[in-house]
């Protein structure tokens, strides 16, 4: 028997949780790779903070966000200038961005990988995507890591098998660096919400989706993880934020993005 | 002038062992008429040059490639090339592994006629720990260190452009050029397909001429082939074929490339390939991709 909170899910929870990284971003590039995350700086944009700058994952910078579902090839979208893949470089060497990735791997110095797994660097055992922006995007401006599956699969215990991103790792610091030049926000997970800021940029639990544990969240990390005295639940989706979300994906595409759709409230689930 | 050529032609210019990039990205507006032709022939041991998609797939799975220099290999909507990934996880091609941003700057370093352009790309990361090539350098100006990208300098670009005349003058009226110019400025030779052929005076209408993104003494050869970025897309005159990459892919788990070339390249001409997959109206017909 489930007397679990069915007002939202656990994908819009993530998202509305997502949403606060990019709260006081100002005038900032918001770029949420994969459909939860791009929901998530929609969200934020639409909200409480409109100054965001958001394109079509195309060509176009817009004035206010696509939505994820329902649209028809040549809708019209609110295009306010050209947004190549040139300019795109251009606006991310010049740092006023903050992109949302989703890595393989995410290790104890907030490294991540989407290259490849195992083997070498001459013969992976598992080819994935390469590096793709993730250099580039590390050295230059904020990140944050959204995590669909919190495991420790995702949160390696060593090293990273590819370092596609510079993260807090005193040994790979170029000369001339502090790790506070270093910029990765927040991490959103299916089980709660992390950021860097524990001691020595230690990855530390911010707060708890509402019905997980500190002993979950250490149990499926593959290090440890700096846990403070005092850790809330996650807030919840506000009406006004869940209105938004359907607005933006009304054929419900986020339902199906995490394994099972589960409940965003897991306190009573039997 | 006339710089019109038959892809085989075109292509004839290629060489063993060149260095070849590829415009484009993933599956979008690739050469794949030039990659066809590219296939038939004889050629082999090239370096790869390319955001890639499935160009870079088809090469290395027809044993035409000594290396790949990429940053991903993807087709978007199936993230992982398959045949990209055969040749990685066999170890049967050399890679040179940067980020998006370093491909750019190492081409627009060939275009500049420079050795490396100065950035912080690739910094902290294992694009330095494993590419032993690319240098890191102090600066005259700072105290810190600098990845010095070397320039890309390529033998040969492939494109392919909405329209070109015959003197090489190249339109792109889909809404993201990708790094093409660049691609063009590298090269030695720089061989473009286009889907339709017009007449300089094309150009000289309203506003067609702010479409031409590079000069036309960067391109070389001109092949007309209608539909000729196939199955890639070239937006607005169409999108990419879903169902042949679905197929393409599907043969991946066969581990043999031979059954996709017999079917659709080996022997057959290009009106034989588009017959195959539907013929020109079809592919013409294929819907522009929604994000």
């Amino acid at each position: 028997m489930s007397t679990s909170n069915p007002e939202y899910s656990l994908a819009e929870l993530m998202i509305v949780a997502a949403a606060e990284a990019f709260r006081d971003n100002g005038e900032v590039l918001a770029t949420g790779i994969g459909l939860l995350p791009r929901l998530a700086a929609s969200v934020a944009m639409q909200s409480f903070t409109p100054d965001l700058m958001m394109t079509d994952s195309q060509a176009w910078m817009l004035s206010e966000p696509n939505a994820v579902s329902g649209r028809q090839p040549g809708q019209a979208q609110a295009q306010e200038s050209w947004m190549g893949f040139a300019r795109i470089f251009d606006n991310v060497w010049g740092g006023k961005r903050h992109a949302m990735v989703g890595p393989t791997q995410i290790d104890r110095f907030g490294q991540a990988n989407i290259s490849a797994l195992g083997g070498t660097h001459q013969q992976p055992k598992v080819q994935m995507l390469g590096v793709r922006g993730f250099p580039g995007n590390s050295i230059c401006h904020a990140n944050s890591f959204f995590v669909p599956e919190h495991s420790r699969r995702v949160f390696v215990q060593g090293e990273c098998d590819v370092v596609c991103s510079i993260g807090y790792n005193p040994e790979r610091l170029p000369r001339g660096y502090q790790l506070d030049d270093i910029d990765i926000r927040l991490v959103i997970t299916d089980l709660c919400v992390m950021d860097w800021q524990g001691p020595q940029h230690q990855l530390r639990l911010r707060s708890l989706h509402p019905g997980i544990s500190t002993e979950q969240v250490q149990e499926n990390t593959g290090f440890e993880i700096c846990i403070p005295d005092q850790v809330e639940n996650t807030a919840a989706p506000t009406a006004a934020q869940l209105d938004i979300i359907r607005a933006l994906d009304p054929a419900n595409l986020r339902a199906r993005q995490l394994r099972d759709n589960p409940v965003g409230d897991r306190r009573q689930v039997c | 002038m006339d710089k019109v050529l038959s892809a085989r032609q075109a292509v004839a210019q290629i060489e063993d062992g060149m260095t070849i990039g590829i415009g484009g990205w993933g599956p979008r507006r690739k050469p794949m008429a030039l990659i066809r032709e590219l296939l038939r022939s004889d050629v082999k041991d090239l370096t790869l040059v390319s955001y890639g998609g499935a160009d870079v797939g088809m090469l290395c799975a027809a044993g035409k490639v000594k290396k790949v220099v990429f940053a991903f290999v993807s087709l978007d909507f199936i993230p992982l090339e398959p045949w990209f990934r055969q040749a990685r996880q066999q170890a049967s091609i050399e890679v040179m592994e940067i980020d998006e941003g370093m491909m750019l700057l190492g081409l627009r370093a060939a275009a500049w006629k420079l050795p490396f352009i100065p950035t912080r790309l690739g910094l902290g990361t294992d694009v330095i720990r494993n590419n032993p090539d690319i240098a890191l350098v102090d600066s005259p100006y700072d105290d810190k260190e600098w990845v010095a990208m070397p320039a890309l300098n390529l033998d040969v670009a492939l494109l392919h452009v909405d329209r070109a005349d015959k003197r090489g003058v190249c339109q792109v009226k889909g809404p993201d050029l990708y790094m093409d110019d660049a691609f063009a400025r590298a090269a030695q030779t720089t061989i473009v397909s286009c889907d339709e052929l017009v007449d300089t005076e094309y150009f000289h209408a309203g506003e067609e001429a702010r479409y031409v993104h590079w000069e036309r003494s960067e391109t070389t050869s001109v092949v007309p082939i209608a539909g000729g970025a196939h199955p890639s897309s070239c937006s607005p005159l169409y999108g990419f074929d879903v169902a042949h990459f679905k197929e393409y892919c599907a043969l991946a788990k066969e581990q043999d490339f031979t059954a996709y070339l017999d079917k659709y390249v080996s022997g057959k001409t290009e009106q034989d390939y588009q017959q195959a997959v539907g013929g020109l109206d079809a592919i013409k017909a294929l819907p522009l991709p929604v994000y």
